[in-house]
């Protein structure tokens, strides 16, 4: 679904991606991973538009990406971090995103609200954001992620500030989404994570991918049983 | 470029309004133009001498309270920014919003706080009437600025301290430092003539134009001797278009400034 090629990216002085090439295939999970630094939040920006390359080109179904945004309305994001406007409620920022939506998606498909129900999420959608604790505003950040039925869903650490039951909640969606035929990209730092749910791995060091396959593959190779020691023997065998 | 649609910046407007418009800050701001104005009605003598009051209120309340409003609230916004450009938003139509969205509710509380007082208490002389719109129109043109000014200055700068820092460098140095340097410059070169330079210096500095814009319709400028009665020629030859069009690039330029940066910014 998505081709990256030779994408580079440099804050000031600082490289941060150089020369990533990816292939992400549809109906399939692929979760990026690497340590702090490597490039992960950066690529995924790179993806939505939030962040322009240097160099390289990304290419969806086939075309490139030029600038043009109406490419967004096909993807649902979620940002590591859940900040907003402290005086909106919940329902105000779902409706904002509603009616910004409204204007590109001409033959709006039903609004998949199951995420509100399966939080419990009732009860706050009319209090200030800005009341909401951390783990509330994040699970509000996962349901305008899968709001639109987007074809491809953008995840940036989607467990991170989660509990064990939200956690759950949002891994079976995932799940269950990706049985419909959903494409997905996340990050995460957490290994047991990524071997749930994750089809495919990516591993970005220092800005370039040093693994990109199956996960079965990755650990037949390295001949380890889990995924983190399959990232460690990785690790090691680059640093050798 | 493609174009900006308007109904995307308008809807990006009609929330953000109703997120400003809950903020104690700006119910704060609000009313604190309205104790001050109507104190002023009470106690500040004649009505001209109150709205001379009011003035200089304005001219230094107006520009700092949008310039440090403005920067804090594109900090605070950039995740809700990251957000919205997600979706299938336009970068100039996101920054349309964002701007109009601070701009008009810091213009509107602002011309409640000077208005509702003369509305109860009345003005005394109708020939005020004009001073008090001349007031309210400045008043809205330097919250247009300096929110402007705002942007472009913390979308250049990731770091907040910094980008705060320089925001409010930039209203000291238009509100305070700047007349110290004219008259600096003034007293340097005393020997030599003057009117242009100072009309220049003067057209060159947002606070100063809306400070002149006013004090002109004061009647006063013929106690400002030579200078005044300068500027007293310029803006009795059309000058005050001059002056009501740098007014307004000083309007345009820097939210041409921060869109270009928005533009180009990495999030």
């Amino acid at each position: 679904m998505i081709e990256i090629a030779e994408l580079a990216k440099r804050y000031g002085r600082r490289p941060v991606l150089q020369g990533v090439d990816l292939r992400i295939t549809r109906g399939r999970i692929t979760a990026i991973v690497g340590p702090n630094g490597a490039g992960k939040t950066t690529l995924i920006k790179t993806i939505l538009g939030l962040s322009r390359a240097d160099a390289g080109r990304i290419m969806l179904d086939g075309v490139q990406l030029d600038g043009g945004v109406d490419y967004r309305a096909r993807i649902g994001y979620m940002p590591q971090i859940a900040r907003f406007p402290e005086n909106l409620t919940a329902a105000e920022l779902l409706a904002l995103l509603k009616d910004l939506r409204a204007s590109t998606d001409r033959d709006r498909r039903a609004l998949d609200e199951e995420l509100i129900d399966r939080f419990a999420l009732g009860p706050q959608l009319d209090k200030p954001l800005r009341t909401l604790s951390g783990g509330t505003r994040q699970k509000v950040n996962a349901v305008t992620a899968f709001l639109f039925r987007p074809e491809l869903l953008v995840l940036d650490e989607p467990t991170s500030g989660l509990d064990p039951v939200a956690s759950s909640v949002l891994k079976d969606k995932i799940h269950a989404e990706r049985r419909a035929g959903l494409t997905v990209v996340l990050t995460s730092h957490l290994m047991g994570e990524v071997d749930e749910l994750a089809d495919d791995l990516a591993f970005l060091l220092d800005g370039r991918v040093r693994f990109a396959g199956a996960l079965e593959a990755l650990k037949a190779t390295t001949r380890q049983a889990t995924l983190e020691r399959a990232i460690a023997k990785l690790m090691a065998r680059e640093a050798a | 470029m493609s174009a900006v649609r308007a109904g995307v910046v308008a809807r990006v407007v009609r929330y953000e309004l109703r997120d400003v418009a809950k903020s104690r800050w700006l119910l704060g701001y609000a009313l604190f133009f309205l104790l001050a104005t109507d104190a002023l009605l009470r106690f500040g003598g004649g009505g001209t001498r109150a709205l001379l009051s009011i003035t200089n209120v304005v001219l230094l309340l107006v520009p700092l309270v949008s310039t440090v409003f403005g920067t804090m609230y594109l900090y605070d916004a950039r995740e809700f920014t990251e957000l919205l450009l997600a979706q299938p938003v336009r970068r100039d139509e996101l920054y349309a919003g964002l701007y109009l969205g601070l701009a008009l509710p810091l213009a509107l509380g602002f011309l409640g706080g000077l208005l509702v007082p003369f509305a109860v208490h009345g003005v005394g002389d109708p020939s005020q009437w004009r001073l008090l719109a001349v007031l309210a129109l400045t008043g809205v043109a330097l919250t247009c600025v300096f929110v402007a000014l705002a942007f472009a200055i913390a979308l250049r700068s990731e770091d907040r301290a910094r980008g705060l820092g320089a925001a409010v460098g930039v209203w000291l140095l238009f509100s305070l430092l700047y007349d110290g340097l004219v008259l600096l410059g003034v007293m340097l070169l005393g020997d030599y003539p003057l009117e242009r330079p100072l009309i220049a210096a003067m057209l060159a500095n947002p606070i100063d134009l809306a400070r002149v814009l006013l004090i002109m319709q004061f009647d006063v400028s013929a106690l400002m001797g030579y200078t005044g009665a300068v500027f007293e020629k310029f803006f009795g030859n059309g000058g005050i278009a001059v002056a009501i069009a740098a007014l307004a690039a000083w309007v345009a330029a820097p939210v041409l400034l921060g869109a270009r940066a928005f533009r180009k910014r990495d999030f």
